[in-house]
Order: C-alpha cells, then structure tokens, then sequence
C-alpha cells in the first residue's frame, strides 16, 4: 500500500514537521508499507496527482498544516487522509474556541482571554492589558492564539512584562491569548480510535528541567523529563483519559489527536488539543504507544487501513 | 521514582554542551532554506558564479595526475605546494612568510577553533568587536572562554575602548589572552579599519602582551579593487593571521589557513593532528590546482563586480523602502551590512513574523554574547540576485512597519528570547 506523509510546510515549525514526517515514514516504512515523504511547495499536488497515494498523512505542524487548510485541500482532491476533518482541524487550532467547547461539554480551563492586535490598539493596550490583568490576577501565560510548540509563547509574572510577551505573541500571528496560570503536573493524553472509539493511551508526564516547557525543552533531548505512568492519582489518571476522549469527541477530532492538561488539587485542567501529534523523538505520542505496547509503526498502519476503507 | 529523559547520557556531558540546545531561531532559519524565502541571512559566496566546467577539469585533471595523493592521508600542515602558493595569494595584503609559517585547516573556522584551544583555558578573557562574527563567538563559548566586547565605530574597533577593556579585565585579575578582530569588511558590521588604527591597535596588542587574532577572509573583496594591508604585514610575532579560500573560490572546499610564529605554528600542527589527522588532500589539491591552472584573480575580481552590484541594489532599495530612523552601515567590500532599527524594535521578536512573510535576517543578538543588538540586524547581499534583493527588502520593510504599529501599540519591546548567540547554522554564520 503507498502512503504519502507530508511534511514541512512554512510555518516556524517547519524542523519539527520534517523530524516527525521522517520518522513516522520510516516505522511505516518498517511495517512493509511504499512511503513517499512530500513538503508542502508547488511540487506536491502534481505528485499527488501523479502518484495517487491511497493514503496521505498530514503532518505540517502550524498554519495550513493544523488549521484545516490541508484537510480541505484533501478532501477537494478526494484523497483519503488519516486525522481530523477540516472543521474539526479549525476548532482545534484556535485554542480559545477549543477552550470554549470543551468547557461546555463540562471540562474545566484556564480562564483566558484572547484578542486581536487591533483590539488593543484601537481601545488602548494599557487599558485593556490592565482589565485583563485585573481579572485574571499574576502570573499569565501568554501566547498565539493559533500555532504550536510554545512558539512565542511566554509565561508573564508582572504586568510590565506583559507587553514585550505580547509583541512575542503577535509575532506568531493576528490573535493572541492571555491565559490564566495554572500551577501543576502538565501531562498529555494521546487519543487513537483504531476502530472501536476513540481510546488514551497512558498519560505522559512532563517535567522540564528549566521548569517551563518551551521549544528548547520540547525538542532537545534531556531537557525535559517524562514520566509514563504520570505521577498523579489512579483517579486524576482516570479522570486525564475521559477528558481527553471527551475533548477529543467534543472537538470532532478524528483518528489520532494529543490533548494537553495540567493536573492540581483543582482537578484537570484542559489547554489545548493537536490534530497533528508531533512524532518525533522527543513526541509525547510515540511515547504514549510505547507505553500502550504498541509501536508507532503498528498505529499509523492501522489508521491507514481505516482511512483507506473511509474513503 | 525515576522518569525518562530519552537521553541516557545528559548527566555526562561537559558543561561547555551545556547550551547546546533546541532554539527558535534555529526552527526559523530551517524556512529561510525554502526557495520562496529571500535569506538575507546567509553569508554564502555566490559559488553560481564560478567556471564549473573549468572547476570540473581543474578536478578531473588533479585525479588523473596525482590521484594516488589526493585520496591518500597527508601531512598535519598541509600540502607543501599550496602553502608556497598562499604566499602568492597573501601577496596583495602585504602578508610574507615562509611556506613553513603556514598551516592549512578545514576553513578558516578550524584554525580559529585550534589557536583558542591552544591558548585559552576555561574561564580566560577573548576581547572581540561589537558586534563580532558569530562563528568565532560559538568557538570561545564551546572553550568556556569569557568574552567581551568592545566599541566599534565607521572605522572598526575603536582603540580607546580596546585600551580601556584591556585595563578593564586587568584589573579585574582576569586573564586577556587574544584580541580576535576582522580588519577588513567585517562580518557582520560591514566597516574596515584605516592603515593608523590598524597600527595602534597592533601596538595595544604588544605593550599588553596580548596575541591578536586577525580574521581576514574577505581582504580580496574590497570593491574598488584596493586591497588594504593585514596587519600581519606590520608584524609576524605578534599577530597570528587566518585566511580563507571560502570567498575568493569556493566554502564547499573548506580550506582555510593560519600564518603564526614558528612556536604557535608548532602547537597549531600538533592540535590540528590531534583533530584531523590531515587536511583533506583531496580538496587541498584541488584549490592548488585550480589556483596553478585557472585566472584566480580573474575570478576574485568578477567576484567583487557581482558583490558590488549587489550591495548597491541593498541599499538602495533600504533607502527607499526601510522606516524614518533606520540606519545601515555602507560596506566598501565583503558580504554585509549591519542595519539599526528604529528605537524600541527588537529583531528577534520580529524575525517569525519575517519569516511568515517570507524573508530572512541573522538578529543582532546572534553577534553577541551579552545580549546586546536586539534592534540590529545582519543583512546579507552575496547570495541573492539583484531582484530578490530589491524584494526581500520591500517584504522586510512591510514587516518593520507592522512591528512599529505593535510597538506603537503596546510600548517599547525589551525582548522575549533569551540572549546570546543565536548559533545559526553554517550557511548563515
């Protein structure tokens, strides 16, 4: 069976995406699948055409990638795809309306706002910085509204650094978002639904030795600690999976999908979901299946012989 | 309980790969690689430019003629033919020697890595320009060298703030061990000393006792032909030179090379040895090949006409296009220009949305070890052609007019990134 991962793309986590792209490949590759790996430039709808993959695995990380662009692209060339279907890739990658439906299906989140540039500027940032800050109280977590891998994100102690951290935020794109810090075990519960439901795999702990979980504990090896099982409760485990199947549910997300906690005294505490789990070395879902017994190889085969039977 | 921290040896590294790790930056400059992206980052020669058919006989020719030591192991000091032929090449700057004087390296980046690893213990002082060059920065910080910079004005390393460090770290009860400078079209400020601060930062060097590290790989690329004199020239025991065939033929060949005293050559070979075994024959033997059987200097000059071109293209379309209060520095040779920002902008902060509209810049914090240069920033003319140049400026103004509407907004930016360099990747540095 020939697959196509595409990977790349433009966006800032362009690295990320081909580090993920190749070595999703390469398992698939492992398991006897022909896999082509493709960025995303003028080159690939002719490839697509030409090649005609009966399955394609979008792995672009940011913009066009998670946004549903990709997916729309996809489904316009009637190729069938493993992951989320472009409503629920828009969803998802707008965190603030990912908080909100979640939240109304009764998970907790952070209390945030998120606003446009335009937003401060035309009613005055100090005064809209201010309210905020007034409302949510210190320390914030400010960062894009959209995009992933901590990318211009910055956590604020006091409200003179607010202003740099949002310049850092809107570098990223249009919208960004304040977000109230929650203190806590940060895990991520990987969903797969090979079939019969959507299922989490084991909870993966996070624990960055800087503290905070940016880019450079994200993607260089011994930066960040992982704990699998996670060092919470049996009950805030089982508490973890059914909040992240029912925000996983909740979002529309389809085939595979990461959601993103921090765990207190308070509860679970939903941040964000990705449609397109990074897969790298240093990834929360390969270790996630590991820790399931199974391989990354064995999933991503599975998933294109559901994607394919969809179509 | 104990986790996994996927890398078994992270308790077992030296503290000098303490830093070493996953950047922002990093992830932004893998997009300028696309080709939809005009990379005003990268300081590549323009290698499109040189004769491949001739360069592709020059080879086959050395293969069929001395392929029997081209592919064999060689001395730790290089060739002895090219030596005698870099004096050739050294001839313009005023550099002489005796092929003895020479070591050949994989780049000139190798030598400047060997004569700090036989100079400087850990916690010794390097003083360098500020900005200075970001390769040789990475080289100090791996050898846990403390780093400081010193003043730099339109005509390079200012002598008097060069004294003044010098006093400075003294009386610190530090150790100044090199004074490491680029004399002529530095990267990545784009100015060259005169003939009279050469000679007195020469003399600070000797009365302090301090070796001077002279970093020379454009000396060639002077636009108006001119070729001002090394430093070199003025003194041999005092100043060990490094020069570079990356500009004049091709990076790809990586041969560069150090010109010391006799007692520095000596440690430089064994530290080389010790590293190396050997430079690569192969590509040793094609630049004297190359160098012996090709118009070089033809070449270094069609060289400089390109370069020239399109450094008037850069600033020109900056005087059109860049904001009210932005400042550049106009370079009469070499691959640069280092442009200063309107107050209150940050170039790091800038540099994704940059990136997400398709152009590329080294920030000025690359440059320097102390966090200094964030409303600077290194602009590249060498690779691109004279049309993407005009158009990576239009996009880069378009985004220095955004970032000014966000600083407008919410005040002056005093930064988001961590400093220090941004260890871009070679093609950058």
């Amino acid at each position: 069976m020939s697959v196509v991962v595409l990977a790349g793309g433009l966006s800032a986590e362009r690295e990320v995406s081909l580090r993920s792209g190749r070595r999703l490949a390469e398992a698939l590759r492992d398991t006897g699948y022909e896999v082509l790996v493709l960025d995303l430039d003028g080159n690939l709808l002719p490839t697509l055409r030409a090649e005609r993959p009966e399955v394609v695995i979008p792995l672009v990380h940011g913009a066009a990638g998670e946004d549903g662009s990709l997916a729309d692209v996809l489904e316009a060339l009637d190729l069938p795809y493993v992951g989320s279907p472009p409503l629920a890739c828009r969803v998802a990658f707008d965190k603030a309306i990912a908080k909100g439906i979640v939240a109304h299906d009764g998970l907790q989140v952070a209390r945030s706002y998120s606003l446009p540039h335009g937003v401060f500027r035309d009613l005055g940032a100090a005064g809209v910085m201010a309210g905020i800050v007034d409302n949510l109280g210190l320390p914030v977590m400010v960062k894009p509204t959209r995009g992933g891998s901590a990318l211009g994100a910055s956590l604020v102690h006091a409200e003179e650094d607010l202003p740099p951290a949002m310049v850092a935020a809107f570098a990223y794109g249009d919208s960004a978002m304040v977000e109230q810090y929650v203190s806590g075990v940060e895990v991520a519960v990987s969903v797969v639904d090979l079939g019969d439901g959507p299922q989490p795999l084991p909870a993966v702990e996070i624990q960055p030795r800087s503290g905070i979980y940016d880019y450079a504990a994200r993607y260089t090896a011994g930066e960040t600690e992982f704990f699998v099982p996670a060092r919470i409760s049996q009950a805030q485990e089982q508490e973890c999976a059914r909040a992240a199947v029912a925000a996983h549910i909740a979002l529309g997300l389809r085939d595979w999908s990461r959601v993103d906690f921090i765990v207190n005294d308070q509860g679970v505490i939903f941040l964000e979901a990705n449609v397109a789990p990074g897969m790298t070395e240093t990834s929360l879902f390969p270790q996630a299946a590991a820790a399931a017994g199974m391989t990354l190889g064995s999933v991503a085969g599975d998933l294109v012989r559901i994607s394919s039977a969809r179509s | 309980m104990t986790g996994s921290r996927l890398d078994p040896w992270i308790d077992s590294y030296a503290d000098r790969a303490m830093g070493m790790t996953a950047s922002e930056i990093r992830a932004l400059f893998a997009v300028a690689s696309r080709p939809e992206v005009v990379s005003l980052a990268g300081g590549m020669p323009f290698v499109n430019a040189l004769p491949m058919d001739a360069i592709a006989s020059t080879v086959e020719h050395m293969l069929l003629t001395r392929g029997n030591v081209a592919l064999q192991y060689g001395g730790g000091q290089g060739d002895q033919t090219l030596r005698e032929q870099i004096l050739e090449v050294m001839a313009p700057v005023g550099v002489k020697a005796h092929p003895d004087d020479i070591v050949v390296t994989a780049g000139s980046q190798m030598a400047l890595d060997l004569v700090t690893k036989i100079f400087c213990n850990p916690g010794d002082v390097v003083l360098v320009e500020a900005p200075s060059y970001v390769g040789a920065l990475g080289v100090f910080q791996s050898y846990q060298v403390d780093v400081e910079h010193v003043t730099m004005d339109a005509g390079g390393l200012v002598p008097e703030a060069l004294r003044e460090a010098l006093a400075r770290q003294r009386a610190a009860g530090k150790t100044v061990k090199m004074i490491y400078t680029i004399p002529n079209y530095h990267n990545p400020a784009g100015v060259s000393q005169s003939q009279s601060r050469r000679e007195e930062i020469l003399d600070i060097a000797k009365s302090a006792g301090v070796l001077l590290l002279e970093d020379d790989p454009y000396g060639l690329l002077g636009f108006d032909g001119t070729v001002p004199q090394a430093i070199r020239a003025m003194d041999q025991d005092a100043v060990v030179y490094l020069g570079s065939f990356s500009k004049t033929i091709a990076g790809g060949l990586r041969v560069g090379w150090a010109v010391a005293p006799h007692g520095v050559r000596e440690k430089i070979v064994l530290a080389a040895e010790a590293a190396t075994l050997c430079p690569s024959n192969f590509s040793q033997l094609t630049v004297s090949e190359y160098l012996r059987t090709q118009p070089w200097m033809d070449q270094v000059k069609a060289f400089r006409e390109i370069y020239q071109e399109r450094r008037d293209t850069l600033l020109s379309a900056m005087g059109q296009l860049f904001p009210p209060g932005t400042q550049w520095t106009v370079p009469s040779g070499g691959f640069y220009s280092w442009v200063t920002l309107p107050d209150g902008m940050d170039t790091t902060a800038m540099l994704p949305r940059a990136v997400a509209a398709l152009v590329a810049y080294v920030p000025g914090t690359g440059f320097f070890v102390d966090g200094q240069g964030r409303d600077c920033m290194r602009l590249s003319y060498c690779y691109p052609s004279p049309e993407r140049i005009t158009e990576g400026v239009r996009r880069l103004a378009g985004v220095m007019e955004a970032e000014l509407d966000l600083i407008h907004t919410f005040g002056r930016a005093p930064g988001h990134l961590p400093p220090g360099p941004a260890t871009p990747s070679p093609d950058l540095a």
